[in-house]
């Protein structure tokens, strides 16, 4: 696949150093195209976005408060429809975990349950990172947070199985070190109708305590040893993606170890914890053959 | 004038609740989004626009959403995008709205909320009092009382045509008391679309996202200092705050204005605009009020004028911004004033009171000013309590007494055991 060269992102944002999300943002964003209109709440993103006055990327950005992107998405949708600009105009909500699975989750709901024409991507970093990481219900099993200092005791909230049950035309994965699977899959959402969904993990090296040098490695572990799977979910179809497939095969999976023991946020977690994880991703995996047979 | 024009002429009289006309209201001035939420006693607003575009009658993209916050979110990012943006709502609505307002108003959006008021829980009440109306003071909107369901139809042109003007760019409140006027039958002349259409041309927005060309980013960060780059200066916060309080003092000059056109072509005005005032020529005691205790006051106003007392009333419209320099200058020379509050600044006192006591501060043989509570909860405000509050006030303000605590007419303490 050829990636447009055209950036969409200023140069000179305000990200961290070695921040998955401005890989995940600049490729989306490549895919996406010039006919966008971009809504973000408080998040990492805001960061990026920068100071009143200046916009950094080359399309436009409503920014809205914490609880509000599925509404604020639906109301460009809404203004462009009275229009008649609704169908040369791709309307992109761009959110965090907390803005996506806590806050924003009836706005979200709501947006998808009436059909809104966006694209909605969650980058998920798995805490709240921009207010100094705290937990949130996308934080994962016995991940330390600055509000989770033992170790969190519950596993993350699903929320790609969530937007599925709104009956949604697309729902996928993808992450922030396989940039090109995502870049695909932006390009293949931009022309469906309907809401379509991305869950899009972002490895955040203060959040998750590794060196920013690692965030690709790390990345890849998150789906190498099966725990974050890459797929589509296209008018109700499964579809593995490529770099997923392999891991069919339990015995191509690394260890869930691996990527845990390189992050520090998960240095003190149990035995029982890791044990939950390896049972987590053998039942996710289940289910995934489940649905790729049975369809 | 032949039958024809006279058929013509009385069909554009219609008997309406006051939610009905802001519904029409709605209609005429050709709102492109709406997005609402239900509650009582705002919905019937809402099924009447659903009813408008079934029929196509209106043209507007209604978004039924799931919350008021987001019914609010909908409505800010509609207006961002360039559309002409309403609502409506009432007290927990309006609450729930809350985050949205002084977005909204600090964005510089011209949305128009219309508020059927209600009182705020807990406990529940679904009637009327103005507590949710007065508790949004402080966002920067321009709020507007009316006393009855013509001047909802009537305020609401004027509100778009205020908060569209480029020297304003400040969303309105268009309020009205919950059951007295909202679902309360009154005739109410509906204008021509073309006359509505000439008074209210199409929005011309400042932001209008929908225009893609023009690269923007609306409603980022700012800082507690002005930011100087090569690209440009960023504002900081103080200085958009700065310019939202000036466009509200000096949108006073435009709803004159816009009230004056309206008045001019439609042949039917509001006071001054900012007030209206009742038999206050050579009146010295002066009954201040808004809304549903204003139309109540009317009633009385003779009644007071027989025992000899020399007795007007002034009728509160725009509360926000506070018409201070008008207010001002009527109540020069003026000996009392007696405030009916139908809400009330907890661990203070009746909120129109104590902002017109601020108002007139300091004018040289200020008014004796005496305010009391009344109707809370939809509590039948009487001619009787306003009666014995003129009474009340008119004997302390004689021996010069100034009383510290807030005083209610209405309530029926008496019947309470558990008081005993």
């Amino acid at each position: 696949m050829d990636i447009v060269e055209e950036e969409f992102i200023n140069p000179g944002t305000r990200m961290c150093a070695g921040c998955a999300m401005q890989l995940i943002y600049r490729f989306a964003l490549k895919a996406l195209g010039p006919n966008t209109i971009l809504t973000v709440p408080a998040s990492c993103l805001t960061v990026l976005h920068g100071m009143q006055g200046f916009c950094s990327t080359k399309v436009s950005v409503l920014h809205t408060p914490f609880a509000t992107t599925g509404a604020a998405a639906s109301g460009i949708v809404a203004s462009l429809e009275e229009k008649g600009l609704a169908d040369n105009i791709c309307v992109v909500a761009f959110a965090g975990d907390g803005g996506t699975s806590d806050i924003g989750i009836q706005a979200l709901s709501g947006a998808a349950e009436r059909g809104t024409n966006f694209i909605y991507a969650c980058y998920d970093n798995e805490a709240y990172m921009n207010t100094g990481v705290q937990r949130s219900s996308s934080t994962p099993l016995g991940a330390f947070t600055a509000t989770t200092p033992g170790g969190k005791i519950r596993p993350k909230k699903n929320m790609p199985r969530i937007l599925e049950a709104h009956g949604i035309p697309y729902v996928a994965t993808a992450n922030g070190s396989y940039p090109i699977d995502l870049y695909d899959k932006f390009k293949r959402a931009r022309d469906i109708k309907g809401t379509r969904y991305f869950h899009i993990l972002s490895a955040c090296p203060p959040g998750w305590r590794f060196d920013p040098k690692d965030t690709i490695y790390i990345g890849r572990l998150a789906t190498e040893t099966g725990f974050w799977p890459l797929y589509e979910i296209i008018n109700g179809k499964f579809v593995l993606s490529q770099p997923s497939k392999k891991f069919l095969d339990p015995a191509k999976r690394k260890d869930i170890e691996q990527y845990l023991s390189a992050q520090k946020r998960f240095s003190n977690i149990s035995k029982q914890d890791i044990e939950s994880y390896r049972n987590y991703i053998r039942d996710q995996w289940n289910e995934i053959k489940r649905r790729l047979e049975n369809q | 004038m032949t039958a024809a024009e006279s058929t013509e002429k009385k069909k554009k009289v219609k008997i309406l609740t006051g939610n009905h006309a802001a519904a029409y209201a709605f209609r005429h001035a050709r709102v492109g989004v709406v997005s609402a939420y239900p509650i009582t006693p705002q919905s019937p607003v809402v099924e009447k626009i659903s009813e408008f575009i079934r029929d196509g009658k209106l043209k507007a993209n209604f978004l039924l959403v799931e919350s008021e916050h987001s019914a609010a979110a909908a409505c800010c990012a509609a207006s961002a995008t360039g559309s002409r943006v309403g609502t409506a709502t009432s007290a927990h609505g309006l609450m729930l709205m809350y985050e949205m307002l002084p977005w909204a108003s600090g964005t510089r959006l011209p949305i128009v909320i219309n508020l059927a008021t209600r009182s705020c829980g807990a406990p529940w009440s679904v009637w009327d009092d103005h507590s949710d109306f007065i508790t949004v003071r402080d966002v920067g909107w321009i709020q507007f009382m009316c006393e009855d369901n013509q001047e909802i139809y009537d305020t609401n042109f004027q509100a778009f045509k205020i908060a569209e003007d480029p020297r304003v760019f400040i969303p309105v409140i268009v309020a009205y008391d919950g059951y007295i006027l909202s679902h309360t039958m009154m005739p109410i002349k509906l204008e021509k679309q073309e006359d509505i259409d000439d008074f209210l041309p199409p929005i011309n927005h400042h932001i209008n996202l929908s225009n893609i060309s023009e690269v923007k980013g609306v409603g980022p960060v700012t800082t507690p200092n002005i930011i100087k780059r090569a690209e440009g200066t960023a504002p900081g916060y103080y200085e958009f705050r700065y310019s939202l309080q000036k466009a509200l003092e000096n949108s006073i000059d435009i709803i004159k204005e816009v009230h004056d056109e309206f008045a001019k072509k439609f042949g039917r005005s509001y006071g001054n605009g900012f007030f209206k005032t009742i038999k206050t020529e050579d009146a010295d005691t002066i009954i201040f009020a808004m809304g549903s205790v204003s139309a109540q006051a009317r009633t009385v106003i003779d009644k007071l004028r027989v025992e000899g007392i020399k007795i007007g009333l002034v009728s509160l419209r725009l509360f926000r911004p506070f018409p201070i320099k008008y207010l001002r200058e009527f109540f020069k020379g003026k000996k009392n004033i007696i405030v009916f509050d139908r809400d009330i600044g907890y661990g203070y006192e009746g909120v129109l009171c104590y902002e017109l006591k601020a108002a007139l501060y300091g004018l040289k043989d200020a008014p004796f000013i005496k305010g009391y509570i009344v109707g809370l909860g939809g509590r039948d405000v009487k001619s009787e309590h306003i009666i014995q509050g003129v009474h009340k006030a008119l004997e302390e303000s004689e021996k010069g007494e100034i009383s510290y605590k807030t005083e209610f007419y209405g309530l029926d303490l008496d019947k309470l055991d558990f008081l005993d």
